[in-house]
């Protein structure tokens, strides 16, 4: 079986992030680049298959700036077995997903694990938009995936807004993972050597024959807007009467 | 630019809030980029919710009736919309930011070639939306290329449309290109509340670690929600325990909220917090660390021990 991860490198969520002066874009220095957070689980998840399936090869793919190979070497490095790259920039998530459509018709996975939001765009669009354009089942926000033992469906448990709703979707199929599908591993000091000698393939994303223009142009960015200096109170009692009598919501 | 569309969101028979403000979103876009305001309502049987829906007084409710519909399927609803949009000629689709309209949304975006902007938080009278990235931290203001576009907008940034209108109605008879391996439902598990809907609610109180297990939710938290007459919210942190269940999880990865009050017990503020409540308009924190960042964004910060300040204010309040 093969079980494909596509992960997009993002700044650290502990980076604090500031729009340049320009208000043309953030400001990248001193900014950490990590493995976007449910790209994480979402390799997690695919090797905790693994490890219980066997037989199972782990594909990542990213796509994005040459620089993106660090967080490739890092999801190898937690186990995945080889890793593909495809070199392209500025792509919004119609390009990003244009290409991975591509590059599951050239790998055949079984199914696909995704993030269910990068945490740079905060788009939660390329899981949904990939499903489409292969046809594919999509199961978004899942906390819970069990496949069954023909390796032919999966049911899912999805976190929803009024709770939780459980799916079946026949594989292959799309899967976005919520923070609470699992505790996404380490990678080992053993498993980053090793990573260092696993296969990564570079595709120049220009030669997939797919139309690679942004729809959605990001013409400024400004900073939000700042709320006004609050106080502190020094008892429950002025609290009470602050919420009372200045701000008048109680 | 032709119509926009709107995607009416139900449960159980009703319209949620969300539905009311993505009609106020859609008639707010009508109003600066032209057409007609056009609000969908697709399931398997329609019943009273057209006459629901008429009541949002969109220049029309068009409903599509067919038993694929049933269940919210992301993958049917959206064949379904798609040919919705090309029937009444939708330039600009708009989603609520829901889970359900966040799942839609891209892959209809993708069906029809369309450009999507997520979570729009303003409409500009050139045609250009607002969006937030970086959990906030940032505001894009974005172009969408091409005739047809999609939105979801964030539901605390709109206003809902009022329910004193009566659109007509037309039942639409559309075929829905069905997937080949379409995904099915199995069962759903509904976090069950006497409590106002989180993102509905005028006043929420949210617990985070501090509260330490599930059982000071219920008997330290808990007596204060219910006197205010709030929803209860949480932190990341306070779900993955395990204290309570996911959906209310507040922040850039949970529900985006802005009552009147949010009082915040317990929370360090993290940003991806703070990217859940920051717009609330009056903001309370309980927090016995004087240097936690969520006194940076709260109208009235009380540094106190969370388990004497929370009884204490229960009971002057009740
Ligand atoms: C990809 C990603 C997405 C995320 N999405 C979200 C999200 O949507 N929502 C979200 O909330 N977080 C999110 N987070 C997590 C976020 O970064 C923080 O880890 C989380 O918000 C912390 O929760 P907390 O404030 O409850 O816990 P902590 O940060 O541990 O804070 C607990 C606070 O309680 C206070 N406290 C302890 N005991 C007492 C007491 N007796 N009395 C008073 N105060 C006390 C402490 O001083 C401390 O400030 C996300 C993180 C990542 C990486
Ligand atoms: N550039 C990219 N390369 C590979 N995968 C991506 C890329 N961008 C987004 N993704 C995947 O799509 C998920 C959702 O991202 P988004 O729709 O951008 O919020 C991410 O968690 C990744 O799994």
């Amino acid at each position: 079986m093969k079980i494909l991860v596509a992960i997009k490198r993002v700044p650290d969520a502990e980076t604090t992030i500031k729009v340049n002066p320009e208000g043309t874009g953030i400001v990248n220095a001193g900014v950490k680049w990590v493995v976007n957070p449910f790209c994480e689980i979402a390799i997690e998840e695919a090797l905790k298959i693994k490890e219980t399936k066997g037989d199972v090869e782990v594909v990542l793919v990213t796509v994005g700036r040459s620089e993106s190979q660090e967080q490739l070497r890092t999801g190898l490095a937690m186990g995945a077995d080889r890793a593909i790259l495809v070199t392209a920039e500025n792509l919004d998530t119609t390009g990003v997903s244009r290409v991975l459509a591509k590059i599951v018709e050239k790998e055949s996975p079984d199914v696909v694990f995704l993030g269910k939001q990068a945490i740079d765009d905060d788009s939660n669009e390329v899981g949904q938009m990939l499903a489409q354009r292969l046809g594919w089942a999509q199961a978004c926000y899942i906390s819970e995936f069990n496949m069954a033992d023909d390796a032919k469906s999966a049911q899912v448990v999805r976190e929803i807004d009024g709770g939780m709703r459980t799916d079946k979707v026949m594989l292959p199929a799309i899967i976005t993972a919520d923070l609470r599908l699992n505790e996404p591993r380490y990678a080992s000091l053993p498993g980053i050597m090793k990573a260092r000698k696993k296969p990564l393939e570079e595709i120049d994303g220009a030669s997939l024959g797919v139309d690679l223009e942004p729809k959605i142009i990001i013409k400024s960015m400004a900073p939000p807007p700042a709320r006004a200096a609050g106080r502190l109170v020094e008892s429950v009692d002025e609290l009470i009467n602050a919420l009372k009598n200045e701000a008048k919501v109680l | 630019m032709g119509n926009v569309l709107i995607f009416a969101e139900h449960a159980h028979g009703e319209l949620p809030k969300a539905t009311a403000i993505a009609v106020g979103a859609g008639k707010e876009a009508a109003q600066k980029l032209g057409g007609d305001t056009i609000l969908a309502v697709l399931n398997n049987t329609i019943g009273g919710l057209a006459e629901r829906a008429a009541k949002l007084g969109a220049t029309k409710v068009v409903t599509v009736e067919n038993p694929a519909l049933e269940h919210n399927m992301a993958d049917v609803t959206a064949a379904a919309l798609g040919e919705v949009a090309k029937a009444v000629d939708a330039g600009l689709i708009v989603f609520a930011a829901t889970t359900l309209g966040k799942e839609i949304a891209p892959r209809l975006a993708a069906a029809l070639e369309a450009a999507t902007a997520s979570d729009v938080t303003g409409i500009n009278d050139d045609g250009t939306f607002v969006r937030p990235m970086y959990a906030g931290s940032a505001f894009a203001t974005v172009e969408l290329k091409g005739d047809r576009k999609i939105i979801s907008v964030r539901t605390t940034a709109f206003e809902p449309a009022a329910e004193d209108g009566s659109s007509p109605i037309e039942a639409l008879s559309v075929d829905i290109p069905m997937p080949g391996n379409p995904a099915e439902f199995v069962s759903q598990a509904e976090t069950k509340s006497d409590r106002p809907v989180l993102t509905e609610a005028n006043r929420v109180v949210a617990g985070g670690r501090g509260l330490k297990n599930a059982e000071n939710f219920t008997t330290v938290l808990e007596p204060l929600v219910d006197a205010l007459g709030a929803a209860m919210g949480a932190s990341r942190a306070a779900v993955d325990a395990g204290y309570v269940p996911n959906d209310l999880q507040v922040g850039q990865t949970g529900k985006v909220v802005a009552p009147a009050l949010y009082i915040a017990v317990g929370i360090s503020g993290a940003i991806q917090h703070l990217a859940g409540m920051k717009d609330s308009k009056v903001i309370v924190a309980i927090n016995k660390d004087a240097e936690a960042p969520i006194f940076s964004v709260a109208d009235y910060g009380l540094v106190a021990d969370l388990f004497e300040a929370v009884p204490e204010m229960t009971g002057k309040i009740a």
